[in-house]
């Protein structure tokens, strides 16, 4: 029977909410478990819900560090999206999409999905050349709602954008109408929800400090601050702290740990349906139910491990905020915080199997973690599961660095995205 | 915002320069291994801490050189020329 129901919430307010349980156990570790995922954010937590889900296998460990949905998965702008370019990403980020569109009822936790589309801006003739090559290429390969604006489409979609600036003008832009926000918490809080009464123990406060090996070299358990656990597969979701965790196994990874920002202003009455995307800026803006304006941009220049950004790119942001959005100017910013990503050299992620036999790895997904926990969940799952990588997986290997099939998103879009 | 003390210019604000990643990787020999040159290529130590670092003063005198640097705090513990070793606290 579903857990959250309208009938349970009357039924509950008539006796002053006392037969909730608290959506997730607080158990302690056992020593043993089938899969032992090490990091509790959206990809680890959707990893063992899919393993229980999709393949029936419910002895799962969530070892987290700190508290569920601390780290980037509650620090990410929530925009969710699938405008990529190459085959192989969009292959990965419609499913994403596809399954984020259902995942409310799948979970029987409303993660308060709203796909109110997606508006990106050129400010040059270059803008719209890269834009249209983009979109009719996106268009073929399967990417669903994607289309051009002219300049009289973009004013009704955003009114208060402002076309007369001579530093940023506007020549036109896309969309993409099926992208939108989601309540980035309540997919850390779904996921771990839907997990835990599956049988998979969520474990808050358990930091991994080392891992345990066997006499052929193989990882079979980890060193915690709660014990030793050992498990037959471990897999390391730990975004930017992924190299940390490759350095205690023994390997290197092609990563580098950078802070990402992001802003909130103090709410206000509906201003912007859409989620905003200024191409040459890096700025993008969405506005919260609650009203605040959440702004985000562009990375970091420089490697991080603070969970705090630097000023120039503050600057950045709010600057071209204030330039496209002069009637908001003066909102003033109430938090400002950053997460620390893992960008890949290609800008796109590493699923599959680590070069240590035992451990498998979620990671690199730079700037575009949140919008692809679904897919990253399922992936993994079924590649634990069943032994072999799923198909959509198979060209975000490791070994691709070698072999030189990059999936160079940067390198087409001219950001980090 | 950072102050970088440029060997050229003296302390200088961090908009004028651009880091240019991990410092002191080795270019292997043109008839090594996919596996040797993917490592030189695109495989990172990414420490958590000191780091050792390029940085370019792009908007300044252009010039490019080495700094460690504290990943975590972000403060810079020294500079140095591109073609020397670290000081020896940081090798």
């Amino acid at each position: 029977m579903k857990e959250y129901t309208g009938w349970r919430l009357i039924r509950e307010g008539l006796r002053d909410h006392r037969g909730w349980k608290p959506l997730w156990r607080s158990s302690p570790p056992k020593t043993r478990y089938e899969v032992i995922v090490i990091g509790g954010g959206g990809h680890g937590l959707a990893t063992a819900y899919y393993l229980a889900r999709n393949h029936g296998v419910t002895s799962v460990a969530v070892l987290e560090r700190g508290w569920i949905g601390g780290g980037n998965t509650g620090r990410n702008t929530t925009i969710v999206r699938s405008n990529y370019y190459y085959p192989q990403s969009v292959a990965l980020f419609e499913l994403s999409l596809k399954l984020y569109e259902t995942l409310s009822s799948a979970l029987n936790f409303n993660i308060m999905f709203s796909q109110r589309g997606l508006v990106v801006i050129g400010h040059s003739r270059h803008d719209m050349e890269q834009m249209q090559r983009r979109v009719g290429t996106m268009r073929a390969r399967g990417v669903r709602g994607v289309r051009m604006l002219d300049k009289s489409e973009i004013a009704g979609r955003v009114p208060r954008l402002n076309f007369d600036s001579p530093h940023l003008p506007i020549w036109g832009g896309f969309t993409q109408e099926p992208a939108g926000t989601v309540r980035h918490d309540a997919v850390a809080w779904g996921y771990a929800h839907a997990a835990d009464r599956l049988g998979v123990d969520v474990i808050q406060n358990c930091e991994v400090r080392g891992f345990k090996f066997d006499a052929q070299g193989g990882i079979n358990g980890v060193e915690t601050a709660r014990g030793d656990i050992y498990g037959g597969a471990i897999v390391s979701c730990a975004a930017g702290a992924s190299t940390l965790i490759a350095d205690m196994a023994g390997f290197d990874l092609p990563l580098t740990s950078c802070a990402l920002q992001a802003f909130v202003t103090e709410p206000v009455k509906p201003v912007l349906d859409c989620v905003f995307w200024s191409l040459g800026t890096g700025l993008y803006v969405s506005q919260s139910d609650k009203g605040g304006l959440v702004l985000g941009g562009g990375l970091d220049r420089y490697a991080s491990y603070a969970q705090r950004g630097s000023f120039p790119v503050a600057e950045a942001v709010v600057g071209a905020f204030a330039e496209l959005f002069p009637s908001l100017a003066r909102l003033r910013v109430l938090r400002q915080w950053a997460g620390v990503v893992d960008l890949s050299p290609d800008t796109s992620p590493i699923l599959g199997a680590a070069p240590v036999r035992g451990l498998y790895l979620n990671c690199g997904w730079g700037l575009g973690g949140f919008k692809a926990i679904p897919a990253g969940g399922t992936l993994l799952a079924h590649h634990i599961a069943t032994g072999k990588p799923h198909p959509i997986a198979e060209p975000f290997a490791l070994q691709r660095f070698a072999t030189g099939a990059l999936i160079d998103e940067s390198a087409v879009i001219g950001a980090e995205h | 915002m950072l102050l970088i003390a440029c060997p050229f210019c003296g302390p200088r604000d961090e908009l004028e320069f651009r880091c240019g990643g991990e410092a002191h990787l080795v270019r292997p020999d043109p008839g090594a291994s996919e596996e040797i040159w993917a490592r030189y290529l695109f495989y990172r130590s990414n420490p958590r801490g000191v780091a050792r670092e390029r940085w370019v003063h792009s908007r300044g005198c252009r010039q490019w050189f080495n700094a460690v640097r504290d990943t975590v705090t972000h403060e810079i513990l020294a500079v140095y020329a591109m073609d020397v070793s670290p000081p020896e606290a940081f090798s």
